[in-house]
């Protein structure tokens, strides 16, 4: 059976029916909303970062782009919820595409440069002045598209795109030459690479999952003001679940979400004054012995982690 | 060896500035297809620099690179790739967490366009690379890395082949079997420019020498007239200009 097989198979299919069931059997739906949303928004990282090399600290700048493309498309043209998602997903790609010049930059002036994108588009959304377009600092409460069933289905869908493009990442050609981008890019041109337009598509396609994801998350939750939308803790959030994990890998984040974003609510709910403590203890020894995340566990052990 | 009369490759009067300073000064020089051409000049003297600017990693601030009749100075290298320039790093740099396999893979997907060159095995054969083939390559020493990045290049079909210092760090006998290797290449119709600092290995391969100085040529022949000129022996034995 070729790989990609195996992995939409064993790994994205099974996930995708476990998450379409849960609902049904578990009352917490919005726990499994959050659950979805971190597992796309991971992927989402592991596209850019681990294919890559480049780490998104203002990574949430498109999901907060999304959740108002979908507000604005709701507020100002009555767009039928799943349409406004689309535009949620298009308007992250955009900015992406306005943003493509950070992509010059290396390491840690790309991270510092992204985060600062991602304030500047919240301080546009925020500002008073645009508050007959966006609801400025106010917020926006959307009316008539509240449905946290299909918006649930919808974020679920959404999943399985960004699965379909990790597992096509580690088993494509294509995937194989952004790693190659990543390890080294001089060498990578002289295998006659088109460096810039490799990491180009990455970027697109990670901001147009982060789109989407943003875009569902207004239509389930409705009610939102700009500062929930474009929360550091989202982008924290999913690189260190990406990391913990293990990047470069379709199970790393998978695993990196489910421990993780896990143990955060198990601790966040029956001891929050814990919380802060085990996680920040957790994430310093994550960095300082297993850097590689999680799969590198295995990997070490010469075993093949998809 | 016969090289052919029309060059593949002819650079004029080529510039290139860090800064003030000039590491290319008005360099020119041609190679032919089947031909070895010696790039050769103290540490300092532009020879990694003219490929660099060949290979298109950095634009020239002046003149001309023409590659097949056609200008290419400035044009993005993985386009000059697949036009049918390739060379080997000073300092390799494979992609360390890919295996030797997948770095090949990498070359001949993305290489040349319709080239149908040597099979992968027969590569990795050929370059005593089959025993590694599927360690990362950082597993590698530094020779077989060295030898990867060769693998690399010839990988995406090359017709001008550009080695800088591939032979340091080789013992005596792997300098005599990569020797035979770069002349079966030549005879194979590729053009060859090699920069090394061992003459021996310089006499033993190649047709015609340039000798490079502060970002010029300063004399163009075979090797064994160059040394006999004054202004060469200079350079070599730590003249003024010699960095
Ligand atoms: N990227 C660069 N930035 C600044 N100076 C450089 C750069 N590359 C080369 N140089 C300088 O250009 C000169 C020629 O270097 P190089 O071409 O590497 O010499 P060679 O390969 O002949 O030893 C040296 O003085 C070197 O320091
Ligand atoms: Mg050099």
């Amino acid at each position: 059976m070729p790989d990609t097989l195996r992995h939409y198979l064993f790994i994205a299919v099974p996930l995708l029916v476990v998450l379409a069931v849960l609902p049904s059997v578990y009352n917490n739906h919005l726990l499994l909303f959050n659950f979805v949303i971190f597992f796309i928004l991971a992927q989402g990282v592991n596209i850019i970062y681990g294919f890559t090399g480049y780490l998104p600290f203002g990574y949430v700048g498109f999901f907060g782009a999304g959740a108002y493309g979908f507000a604005l498309m709701v507020m100002h043209l009555n767009s039928p919820a799943p349409v406004a998602v689309l535009a949620g997903g298009l308007v992250a790609v955009v900015l992406g595409l306005i943003l493509t010049p950070l992509l010059r930059l290396a390491g840690a002036y790309f991270s510092i440069a992204n985060l600062a994108a991602a304030l500047a588009v919240l301080h546009l959304i925020a500002n008073p002045a645009l508050e007959s377009i966006t609801k400025g600092p106010y917020g926006v409460a959307l009316n008539g598209t509240f449905n946290p069933t299909w918006a649930y289905a919808g974020a679920v869908l959404i999943l399985a795109l960004t699965l379909g493009i990790v597992v096509y990442l580690k088993n494509s050609s294509f995937g194989l030459a952004l790693q190659a981008v990543r390890e080294d890019s001089f060498s990578a041109s002289m295998s006659g690479v088109n460096v810039v337009k490799m990491r180009t598509i990455a970027w697109l396609a990670s901001a147009l999952v982060a789109g989407l994801a943003g875009g569902v998350f207004a239509w389930y939750v409705s009610v939102f003001y700009p500062d929930n939308v474009f929360s550091a803790d989202f982008s924290i959030f999913a690189i260190v679940f990406a990391l913990f994990g293990g990047v470069a890998t379709i199970c790393g984040p998978l695993i990196g979400v489910i421990i993780l974003y896990g143990i955060y609510n198990l601790i966040g709910f029956t001891t929050p004054q814990y919380f802060q403590l085990i996680y920040g203890l957790l994430i310093m020894g994550l960095v300082l012995f297993l850097p590689a995340g999680l799969v590198s566990l295995a990997t070490r052990r010469g075993w093949n982690v998809p | 060896m016969s090289p052919d009369n029309v060059p593949i490759l002819r650079v004029n009067d080529l510039l290139k500035r860090f800064g003030g300073f000039h590491a290319l000064d008005g360099l020119t020089f041609h190679v032919s297809s089947g031909e070895i051409l010696g790039l050769v000049g103290p540490n300092g003297s532009g020879k990694t620099t003219a490929i660099n600017v060949i290979s298109g990693l950095y634009a020239p601030d002046r003149g001309e690179v023409l590659f097949d009749g056609t200008s290419v100075g400035g044009m993005a290298s993985h386009k000059l790739v697949h036009r049918g320039i390739n060379r080997t790093f000073q300092v390799p740099k494979p992609f360390m967490s890919l295996t030797v396999r997948q770095n090949l893979e990498v070359a001949r997907t993305y290489g040349r366009a319709g080239a149908s060159g040597p099979s992968m095995s027969d590569l990795l054969e050929e370059y005593r690379l089959a025993d590694v083939a599927d360690r990362p390559a950082h597993d590698l020493t530094n020779v077989q890395q060295k030898m990867l990045d060769l693998v690399r290049a010839l990988a995406t079909q090359p017709r001008l082949l550009l080695l800088d210092e591939l032979a340091a760090g080789l013992n005596p006998t792997e300098l005599d079997w990569i020797a035979e290797r770069i002349k079966a290449l030549a005879k194979g119709g590729l053009a060859i420019i090699v920069v090394e600092h061992l003459m021996g290995f310089i006499e033993q391969i190649t047709d015609r020498v340039i000798v490079m100085n502060a970002g010029k040529e300063i004399f163009e022949g075979t090797l064994a007239v160059a040394v006999k000129v004054p202004e060469v022996i200079e350079v070599f034995l730590g003249g003024e200009h010699a960095a």
